[in-house]
């Protein structure tokens, strides 16, 4: 018997009066703030799901003059398309948020690095800037923020390639430690967040961290936004709590026929049918940055795979071996086994690749090729074969 | 100076004569001249004081900064993919119908340049394109001629 699903309204919701919630917090103070978001136990909604209330305080800690936030609006992710929705209907709370990490950390300068791709959302967002930066100077708020874009790469959705590409060079990634809470833009102690991320601190600020961690599970805290695609019943942007199985998300949003969920996009795990059930979205069992995308029984599993890697192999850096290599490798590798040109038990030695490149690779572009590569071959073995 | 080290300068007094105004800098004169040559990229350099081989290494990375002859409109038609099981091919079959252009190829007019792009987060609504920064959803081979066909008034 399916249970049914936990929706949420938060988000979205229209009365928020964000003005209203930063006067709160500056009254509550920064040090209590904090606290209510570390006990919140929000985690980035971006995908890595580190604890923002931690990612804060460090940069809080930090002894600089200047500091920076930026929001991570480079949402490229295939299957990703909640952070647009966001932009466009909740403008406000996603600045608001970044004011609210900028009053708390002690930035006077901000940024949303928007890919090239959602240009079209500047004109309003300069507008929302503009009334926010106004609304806070009547609170004795100083905050000062741009916008910058990308220009087609998804490697710029990781944080130190996003860094190094508003710093005018190209997007590759750099090697942590230094994290961009110690050395982030230009040298100085940065937060980077998600969107969502973002929002979520303005929910706390209004319902508090004691009515937010009602939602979701003990590992997954607060609702997620879900962006649902594929062989579906409907399609779109829904908001659940966190700690659903795959087995509810498909009963509710399937097309009766689903063979396989793609949780977390081309970089997330592949789920069959078998294993739904059993499997939870959230950190405890498969992690998503809210990608859903559903495959029915017509779809051939080699053409997702197949579709999958060439977006990593177009994608990839190509600064580090094992990714640039790799994902050639593994792309040409299934190539040659389809078209007989390889023995079947070729797809062991792809699959020891796609192992080496989770361990060997300088981010988690490379790192997690093999999640839906793994997953995939795994599962699908024969369709990948014949 | 030409038209484009006038647009540049222009451009670095802007944004500021450092690093960090390169890719807004890249980025609007990828708006107005719609690609990167080398006497754009020469100038950019010798505006900014830096190498044009770093210009050109910058540019070269990123997808929506031409550097070879690009049209005044480029139709970036979404390869991910949700939108290939919705049939990206058909749009691209009734583009290259209309305009004569593959994917890779500029139109001889100058005016159309067809690519394929990753992903442009709106599956549920694919297939998918960008002509600049316009986006356009839910395409069918019919509607995507009516949509090129108010461009080639342009």
């Amino acid at each position: 018997m399916a249970t049914e699903l936990k929706r949420t309204e938060l988000i979205f919701k229209e009365d928020m009066d964000c003005p209203a919630l930063m006067k709160h917090v500056m009254k509550m103070g920064k040090d209590a703030y904090l606290q209510e978001l570390l006990d919140s136990g929000l985690k980035g909604r971006g995908g890595a799901g580190f604890p923002t209330g931690l990612k804060w305080k460090l940069v809080k800690e930090q002894e600089s003059e200047i500091k920076y936030v930026i929001c991570n609006a480079d949402e490229g992710e295939p299957g990703t398309f909640k952070d647009r929705e966001i932009l466009d209907r909740s403008t406000d709370k996603v600045i608001y948020g970044m004011a609210l990490a900028a009053y708390i950390v002690g930035a006077k300068e901000g940024f949303i690095y928007l890919r090239g791709e959602y240009k079209f959302l500047a004109t309003k967002l300069k507008l929302a800037i503009d009334r926010m930066e106004a609304q806070l100077r009547l609170l004795g708020v100083h905050f000062h923020l741009d916008l910058r874009f990308g220009s087609g790469a998804y490697i710029c959705g990781e944080e130190t390639s996003l860094l190094r590409s508003m710093e005018g060079h190209r997007g590759e990634p750099t090697n942590k430690p230094p994290y961009p809470v110690q050395s982030g833009y230009l040298g100085q102690p940065t937060v980077v967040n998600n969107v969502e991320t973002f929002v979520n601190t303005i929910i706390i600020a209004d319902i508090g961290s004691k009515e937010y961690i009602k939602l979701g599970t003990k590992a997954s805290q607060g609702s997620k936004l879900f962006s649902v695609s594929g062989d579906c019943c409907k399609e779109g942007i829904f908001e659940l709590e966190l700690g659903l199985t795959v087995q509810q998300f498909v009963d509710e949003f399937g097309d009766g026929d689903t063979k396989a969920v793609q949780v977390g996009g081309a970089s997330g795990f592949c789920v069959p049918r078998k294993e739904f059930p059993n499997t939870i979205i959230g950190y405890e069992g498969v992690p998503t940055g809210g990608s859903m995308k559903v495959f029915n029984s017509s779809r051939s599993m080699y053409n997702i795979l197949e579709n999958y890697l060439i977006f990593f192999e177009e994608e990839s850096c190509g600064q580090c071996t094992p990714c640039r290599v790799g994902t050639q490798q593994l792309l040409h590798g299934i190539q040659a086994v389809k078209r007989k040109e390889k023995p079947k038990t070729y797809l062991d030695e792809l699959l020891k690749l796609a192992h080496t490149m989770k361990y060997a690779s300088k981010c988690g572009l490379g790192r997690s090729v093999g999640n839906a590569f793994t997953s995939i071959i795994g599962n699908f073995r024969e369709e990948i074969v014949y | 100076m030409s038209n484009s080290e006038e647009f540049i300068s222009q451009l670095v007094a802007k944004y500021g004569k450092k690093r960090e105004s390169l890719m807004p800098i890249l980025q609007d004169v990828v708006d107005s001249f719609y690609y990167l040559n080398e006497e754009r990229m020469v100038a950019i350099a010798k505006a900014l004081d830096i190498s044009t081989a770093d210009v050109y290494g910058t540019a070269s990375f990123y997808s929506f900064l031409n550097t070879t002859e690009r049209g005044k409109y480029a139709i970036r038609v979404c390869q991910t993919i949700i939108c290939d099981m919705k049939r990206k091919e058909d749009i691209i079959d009734a583009i290259t119908e209309l305009i004569g252009i593959k994917p890779g190829q500029t139109s001889h007019d100058g005016k159309f340049t067809l690519e394929y792009t990753n992903c442009l987060g709106w599956c549920h609504k694919g297939p998918a394109m960008l002509i600049n920064d316009e986006v356009y959803t839910e395409l069918t081979p019919e509607n995507v001629k009516d949509i090129l066909l108010s461009y080639m008034k342009k």
